[in-house]
């Protein structure tokens, strides 16, 4: 628990939170990328590198921009006249902090059960990489069905909107 | 091939790169104003006054007819007429113009002033760098600016200050053999006189 | 001797930091590493500005900037000095926090590339075993300080020019990635400082550098064409094209801002340029055997300076892309080749040494690029043009 683990932990509480509380959606997206990014520097943190770095490459750099394209192109962009904070604030603050509670709870009940100061084992991307072809292929072939699927229906999607537009 | 364009442009521009320490044709900037392109002969940019001789005052073609004036399309002449005359080149009396001002603010180097003029006394200065900082009277030049000598015409416009001096050196010419031959009769004639006199008389 | 000017930052930097005190060391290391990407880049910045006037003024058969400074040297300094004294806008309806911010994320995602580069024998800052990983991940966050900047101009022209630049990165950035990957196939770690130590081997004199395999020609064509796109360089600069939108994205930023993201955009030439020089070039490692008494760091530099000539060249030279040219081009052109050189570099591997995996990766290599060529000639029908008059 050291001064850095508290630091990037408030930097993500913090990105949550305006993530949570701004009304400017945008900006929302925003914050929840600067969530991301502390999230990836807590697991640099516990040097887990590759999770890390694949964090950031993943969410920062695609999904960030895959929400933000998302709120463009939809109503959601339209910026609000005045005030920072949307009003349904209270909620927002309410359920999150249930999810807290409930989430905390059940790690604190299993960290009981854990040894205690066992040493993480440092991972290579290596072992990594056999792993996922070796004990985990089914899953990444899973996997890449899923992504092919996806990347033919936004496909599918785009060119049947544009020929019902042309018609 | 897919890509040839590319490769062939790419030789292009390197040829053009490295040539330009080596060839003029492959650099063609002139480096304005420490160097200048020498004017063309036919340029033009505003009227001047041509002056024969050394004075200017007392060698000005310009006898004042207003022509110029007249035709100007922006009006950008103005011309006071004298109210004496002087003698011109040919030795005929002149009215000169005590005031000529052109605005070259205003002048849109159309030439038909130098069209219209019957004395060949204004035609067109190649000088562009008449920048000045008065605003309300640096552009309006009066007689003394625009008035230029023949030699210095010639150097401007070589054929042409050529074929006007030839044009106007066959005028005097005539002029000339006009008022010879008129001078010849007026003294056949007197001596005709002097001759039927001496007979009569005898 | 050589030794020492090979290694004569290291020994320098050993040298001051050895003034403190045991704990402070690593430290100040490393802070003192970072000032000097700091101060070192935007320096060359400053060269590479004037070099790419000067240079595309001869290939265009003219001279560049020669008034200020013998040779123009102190045009960057005028300019930089015109930026920092211009008035700075901001919008009246721009979002001022965003708007102030995306410079600032696009430079630091830019600076933070340069901590994986090894610009010298042990001249790394960071010697991560993810060091690819990691020059990607901030190449990713790079784009989204390019849509920050367009959004929060609330100008429609910059947004569109935001969202042309965005999805032309996202497009080349798979590209990217895919020719960089042949790299870490062949040499079996992420890690850039082994990278560069595989391709430091010398045979008959010749490096072994990767560039000189089949497919590592193809990818470093692959990988330099992604490159040029990535950082908006013609001819991709559509959404920063002057006579396009403007200046596109950043349209709406003066004065200082718009020099951090001119500042940004060639930074991050620089860093993608010793990125393909290490994955590609060999990184430290000199071209011949003979050469290696030369210091690492200058090999290193020239490699750099050689690759920003040649986008220099690229920009006097070829017209600007259309945006659907543009996508086109990298979905159904350069995609496909990247995939399929993954495929030749398994085969590469795996035929073991000899003459025979030359002949069958290059063939194979050849025969798709003629193949995709042939294709696209026919499609397009290209002959005398045909006109058609109205009746």
């Amino acid at each position: 628990m050291s001064l850095v683990f508290y630091l990037l932990a408030a930097l993500t509480v913090a990105g949550g939170l305006a993530a949570m509380l701004l009304k400017n959606t945008v900006h929302c997206a925003l914050a929840l990328t600067v969530a991301f990014a502390g999230l990836a520097l807590l697991y640099l943190d516990l040097d887990a590198q590759f999770a890390g770095f694949a964090q950031l490459l993943v969410y920062v750099g695609a999904v960030a921009i895959l929400v933000v394209f998302a709120i463009l192109l939809t109503k959601g962009s339209e910026t609000p006249k005045d005030g920072v904070f949307s009003h349904t604030w209270l909620a927002g603050l309410a359920v999150a902090a249930a999810v807290f509670a409930v989430l905390a709870w059940s790690i604190l009940q299993s960290v009981s059960r854990l040894p205690q100061a066992a040493k993480a084992p440092t991972v290579t991307v290596q072992q990594i990489g056999v792993a996922l072809i070796s004990r985990y292929v089914l899953p990444l072939e899973i996997v890449a069905v899923l992504l092919t699927v996806a990347l033919i229906g936004a496909v599918i999607v785009a060119m049947h909107e544009k020929e019902g537009g042309a018609q | 091939m897919l890509g040839e364009g590319i490769l062939k442009g790419l030789a292009e521009t390197a040829r053009n790169f490295f040539g330009s320490y080596f060839s003029a044709e492959r650099l063609t900037t002139v480096e304005y104003p420490e160097q200048r392109i020498a004017p063309f002969e036919a340029a033009r940019t505003f009227p001047f006054l041509v002056y024969d001789g050394a004075d200017w005052q007392a060698g000005l073609r310009c006898v004042s007819c207003q022509i110029c004036e007249k035709e100007c399309p922006p009006k950008c002449i103005f011309i006071e007429k004298s109210k004496d005359k002087k003698p011109d080149a040919l030795g005929k009396p002149q009215f000169y113009p005590v005031r000529f001002e052109i605005d070259i603010s205003v002048c849109m180097s159309c030439q038909i002033c130098v069209e219209v003029c019957p004395f060949e006394a204004i035609k067109m200065n190649t000088e562009f760098e008449l920048s000045t900082d008065d605003r309300f009277g640096g552009l309006l030049l009066n007689r003394e600016q625009l008035a230029k000598s023949n030699q210095y015409y010639h150097q401007i416009h070589a054929t042409e200050a050529a074929e006007v001096d030839a044009r106007l050196a066959a005028e005097k010419a005539k002029f000339d053999a006009k008022a010879k031959g008129a001078a010849d009769a007026t003294v056949a004639k007197a001596a005709s006189a002097a001759a039927a006199r001496a007979g009569e008389g005898a | 001797m050589i030794e020492t000017a090979d290694q004569i930052f290291v020994l320098l930097l050993h040298w001051l930091v050895s003034f403190l005190p045991a704990s402070w060391q690593p430290v100040a290391s490393a802070v003192l590493c970072a000032a000097v990407i700091v101060c070192l880049f935007p320096a060359l910045f400053a060269l590479t500005v004037w070099l790419e006037r000067k240079g595309l003024g001869r290939m265009q058969n003219r001279l560049g900037p020669n008034r200020v400074g013998p040779f123009g040297l102190l045009q960057p300094i005028a300019d930089g000095i015109k930026s920092l004294t211009k008035e700075d806008i901001v919008p009246f309806s721009a979002d001022a926090a965003v708007h102030f911010l995306a410079p600032i994320v696009l430079v630091v995602t830019v600076f933070m590339g340069f901590a994986v580069l090894p610009m010298g024998r042990n001249m790394v800052l960071v010697d991560l075993d993810a060091g690819l990983l990691f020059y990607f991940a901030m190449g990713a966050s790079t784009e989204l300080a390019v849509f920050m900047a367009g959004w929060s101009s609330r100008n429609k022209y910059s947004l569109l020019g935001a969202m042309r630049a965005v999805a032309q990165m996202i497009s080349y950035e798979v590209v990217l990635l895919l020719s960089s990957v042949v790299v870490v196939m062949i040499t079996g770690s992420l890690s850039l400082t082994r990278i560069v130590e595989a391709q430091s081997h010398y045979s008959w004199g010749l490096p072994h550098w990767y560039i000189f395999t089949p497919w590592g020609l193809a990818g470093f064509v692959m990988y330099a064409i992604a490159a040029t796109a990535e950082t908006n360089r013609s001819p991709f600069d559509l959404p920063e094209g002057e006579s396009e939108l403007v200046a596109g994205y950043h349209t709406e930023y003066s004065g200082f801002k718009f020099a951090l993201f001119f500042l940004g955009e060639y930074v991050a030439m620089f860093s993608i340029s010793g990125l393909g020089t290490t994955l590609f070039l060999g990184g430290w490692s000199a071209p011949f055997s003979f050469l290696t008494w030369v210091p690492s760091w200058i090999w290193f530099f020239s490699k750099l300076m050689l690759s920003i000539f040649v986008f220099i060249w690229l920009r006097g030279t070829l017209p600007r892309l259309r945006q659907d040219q543009l996508m086109n081009f990298a979905w159904k052109f350069v995609l496909p080749m990247c995939l399929l050189n993954l495929l030749v570099t398994g085969l590469w591997r795996f035929l073991g040494d000899g003459w025979l995996r030359w002949v069958i990766c290059s063939a194979i290599l050849l025969l798709a690029y003629a193949g995709i060529a042939l294709g696209e000639q026919r499609r397009k029908h290209i002959g005398p043009r045909s006109y058609r008059y109205a009746e």
